[in-house]
């Protein structure tokens, strides 16, 4: 556990797309064993800031540094949870499939899956509810269900530093919930996770710390102290004027949430 | 190079229509090589013979015919598998195409029908061919879908025309050059069936050795890379080794049909296999079995078209998957879907008789046939088919009115069996609750409730029911004021 190096480091990164900047001038230091959860408006380069640390689209300048390493070698300590809709679901895999997928890095080329690989998906599974579906097709899953497979393959990685792109897009509450708990129970481990999530109203309950992003980093820092209304209405803009009200009034947002939840029911 | 292919039905169309057209050429142009290809009268002793030969594997050509296209079939199944998996059919289909003028250059420059100068050409051809897709992609805003039509026929309008002017040289009309057209299993040599062994041991090999690797790059390419995994040399090495497959099948299915024994087979196993370890078994199977029996009968009908046959073989095990498959096979729905009718115009039967009985106010224990057919809005004979129904699973029993007046005919009436009396009680108990609910719960109105209540009164289970009974607690009384039949009164026997 005694790493000299920071799980991830990023200094003045900066990645434009065809001359426009989507990421610009981006510093940050994760300390490990935090709960990040990265959020942003619409096109704030919440999923260019993933893939440019996954080392899929290349930095204009700057640099990423995973433990002090290099993306292209450093990846492989990162458990990567790309978004559901990347998948084909009708792919001729069952539940168990997938989770052994997680321990690829673990195996590497020519080595069979053995026992311990699948005593550990078992018990990833089970973290998620999962286990009495172990044998399902993937695509007879529902929405949320898929998404908790794509987290006991995050588990059976066993990396120290996770990333995970909207994996509470289109899930129903329960699962939501249970994803959450696993995320805390991760970090209380001492796991790094970096989350990038699109609902304002939940990132305060869920995240320790929280980045602030649009185009630029906004704020970084512990949720208290960055969920502030000044800081989020500066990385909304003037696109969500409610904003300021919804900071003040997050104690009611769990209310509002419960009833929501019994109308779907 | 990811190889998306939403648009795949205008492709797929546009690669039909574009066989049409040339087809329609080459039917102008080479009118001696589909003459080539007609059956030489029918010998009706002869098929037996020819029947009994290709069965007892005794001629050496028979046994290179049967063990080449079954060996093609499970390598052309398995790497199918991938093609169909990865979303990459009219790839198939545009490298067997391109390959064509690479065929016909490798005659032109062995001046013979050289395996080896042929391979050479078609590989030559067929990566040409996937480079010029390659730079249609990078350079150009043509979609990948158009971009595999234009190269697929493109090549292969080439290939025609070079073939054409073969036929017509001195060494070209013994060539034997139109069996890639169509494929003709007969012209299987030894030497080619070397080719196929060597394909069919290479994939088996390649599948063996990378099959994790090909399952996470195709299931989650992103997650691949995420592990460091090379899934861009995989999908090349599969690519590379597709049009190996092709290319040793051509001589079996023929240029045109070859992307179908790659295709059909393994979407036929997309049907039945949850993993990808059976769909490759299956696919395999049936792409044998297909190659079998398309060369059987191509051998029957003496140089009659093997790729044809084969590709009808294959098709119609496809039919044959699709009817006839567990669990959502057609034929599995259509007796499901009948059967669920049957128990939903058995229970609206027995609901209608328990109204006409409530109407009564309990007072009698069978109903006119008349009024049953007024509740059920039915015909005579349709409603005699009912009660018959009913009273065969035992729920009711027809019998004659002994009371009807003297001079008519006997009235028929129709009672309820204890059975059927609960069973009806049920129904209407579903029915009542649920608009109950509707109106209580979810605050509908109470005359938008009914139609709701008739389709879900048949599908609410029993647990849900007790669910409901425990929300609205055990009430008595629907949203019209009629009684809702409870517990008691159905283990009781009766109402009122």
């Amino acid at each position: 556990m005694n790493n000299p190096h920071k799980p991830l480091e990023i200094h003045d990164l900066t990645v434009s797309y065809q001359r426009k900047p989507v990421l610009y001038g981006i510093d940050l230091e994760i300390e490990e064993g935090s709960l990040v959860g990265v959020i942003g408006p619409n096109g704030a380069g919440k999923s260019t800031l993933v893939k440019t640390i996954m080392n899929m689209v290349k930095p204009n300048g700057g640099y990423v540094k995973i433990f002090g390493r290099a993306p292209k070698a450093g990846i492989s300590r990162i458990g990567y949870v790309p978004q559901r809709e990347t998948v084909d679901w009708d792919f001729p895999v069952t539940v168990m499939d997938v989770v052994l997928m997680g321990r690829y890095g673990h195996l590497g080329w020519l080595r069979k899956i053995g026992e311990t690989d699948r005593r550990i998906a078992c018990e990833c599974l089970e973290q998620v509810h999962m286990l009495p579906y172990a044998n399902r097709q993937i695509g007879n899953l529902s929405g949320g269900q898929q998404q908790r497979v794509f987290l006991a393959r995050a588990l059976a990685q066993e990396s120290s530093l996770y990333l995970m792109d909207e994996p509470f897009a289109g899930v129903d509450a329960v699962t939501e919930k249970t994803i959450v708990s696993i995320l805390k129970e991760m970090r209380d481990r001492g796991k790094t996770l970096v989350i990038v999530h699109h609902d304002l109203a939940s990132a305060r309950e869920y995240f320790d710390h929280l980045l602030l992003l649009n185009m630029r980093k906004v704020a970084y820092g512990k949720t208290e102290e960055v969920f502030k209304p000044d800081l989020l209405q500066k990385t909304y803009g003037g696109r969500l004027s409610i904003l300021s009200d919804m900071a003040s009034k997050s104690a009611g947002v769990r209310v509002i949430e419960k009833e929501a939840y019994f109308t779907e029911k | 190079m990811k190889l998306g292919l939403e648009n795949f039905h205008f492709a797929g169309g546009f690669s039909v229509i574009s066989k049409i057209l040339l087809g329609g050429v080459f039917t102008l142009l080479l009118p001696q090589v589909l003459s080539a290809e007609q059956i030489r009268g029918p010998e009706s002793i002869e098929f037996f013979d020819r029947a009994m030969r290709f069965f007892e594997m005794r001629d050496h050509s028979v046994r290179v015919v049967a063990l080449g296209s079954v060996l093609i079939g499970i390598s052309c199944g398995m790497m199918g598998s991938y093609v169909v998996t990865r979303k990459l059919s009219l790839f198939g289909d545009t490298l067997s195409h391109a390959v064509l003028p690479g065929i016909a250059i490798g005659f032109l420059w062995a001046e013979s029908k050289d395996n080896l100068a042929l391979l050479l050409g078609a590989s030559f051809a067929g990566f040409l061919g996937v480079a010029c897709i390659s730079l249609l992609k990078k350079f150009t805003k043509i979609s990948q879908d158009s971009a595999l039509g234009i190269v697929l026929s493109g090549f292969y309008a080439v290939g025609i025309c070079m073939l054409t002017r073969i036929q017509k040289m001195d060494f070209g009309n013994q060539s034997g050059l139109d069996t890639y057209l169509f494929g003709q299993v007969s012209a299987l040599s030894t030497n080619d069936l070397i080719g196929v062994c060597a394909s069919l041991v290479l994939i088996t090999l390649f599948i063996t050795l990378n099959y994790k690797e090909l399952l996470i790059s195709g299931f989650d390419p992103e997650y691949a890379r995420s592990v460091r995994l090379p899934a861009d040399i995989l999908q090349y090495l599969l690519w590379a080794l597709l049009a190996f497959c092709v290319i040793t099948s051509l001589q079996v299915v023929g240029v045109i049909l070859a992307s179908a024994l790659l295709i059909i087979p393994a979407a036929s196993a997309s049907l039945l296999a949850k993993r990808m370890s059976s769909y490759l078994c299956i696919a395999a199977s049936l792409g044998a079995i297909s190659g079998l029996v398309g060369a059987f009968l191509s051998f029957l009908g003496e140089r009659l078209p093997t790729g044809p046959l084969i590709v009808l073989t294959a098709s119609f095990l496809f039919l044959l998957i699709l009817v006839f498959r567990p669990h959502h096979g057609i034929l599995v729905c259509w007796v499901k879907s009948r059967l669920q009718s049957h128990r939903i115009a058995m229970e609206n039967t027995l609901k209608a008789i328990y109204q006409v009985i409530e109407r009564h106010n309990f007072s009698e224990t069978s109903i006119r046939m008349e009024e049953l057919m007024q509740r059920r809005n039915l015909g005579s004979g349709e409603c005699m088919k009912e009660v018959n129904r009913l009273s065969r699973s035992g729920f009711a029993t027809a019998s004659l009115d002994p009371h009807s007046p003297s001079g008519l005919p006997p009235e028929k009436r129709v009672s309820l069996t204890p059975k059927g009396w609960e069973y009806a009680c049920r129904i209407v108990r579903n029915h009542r609750l649920w608009e109950l609910y509707l109106t209580n719960e979810a605050r509908y109105a109470p005359d938008h409730v009914h139609e709701d209540a008739e389709k879900i009164e048949h599908v609410l289970g029993e647990e849900t029911i007790r669910e409901l009974e425990r929300i609205l607690s055990n009430p008595r009384r629907d949203p019209h004021g009629k009684l809702i039949p409870s517990l008691v009164d159905i283990e009781r026997g009766w109402l009122g």
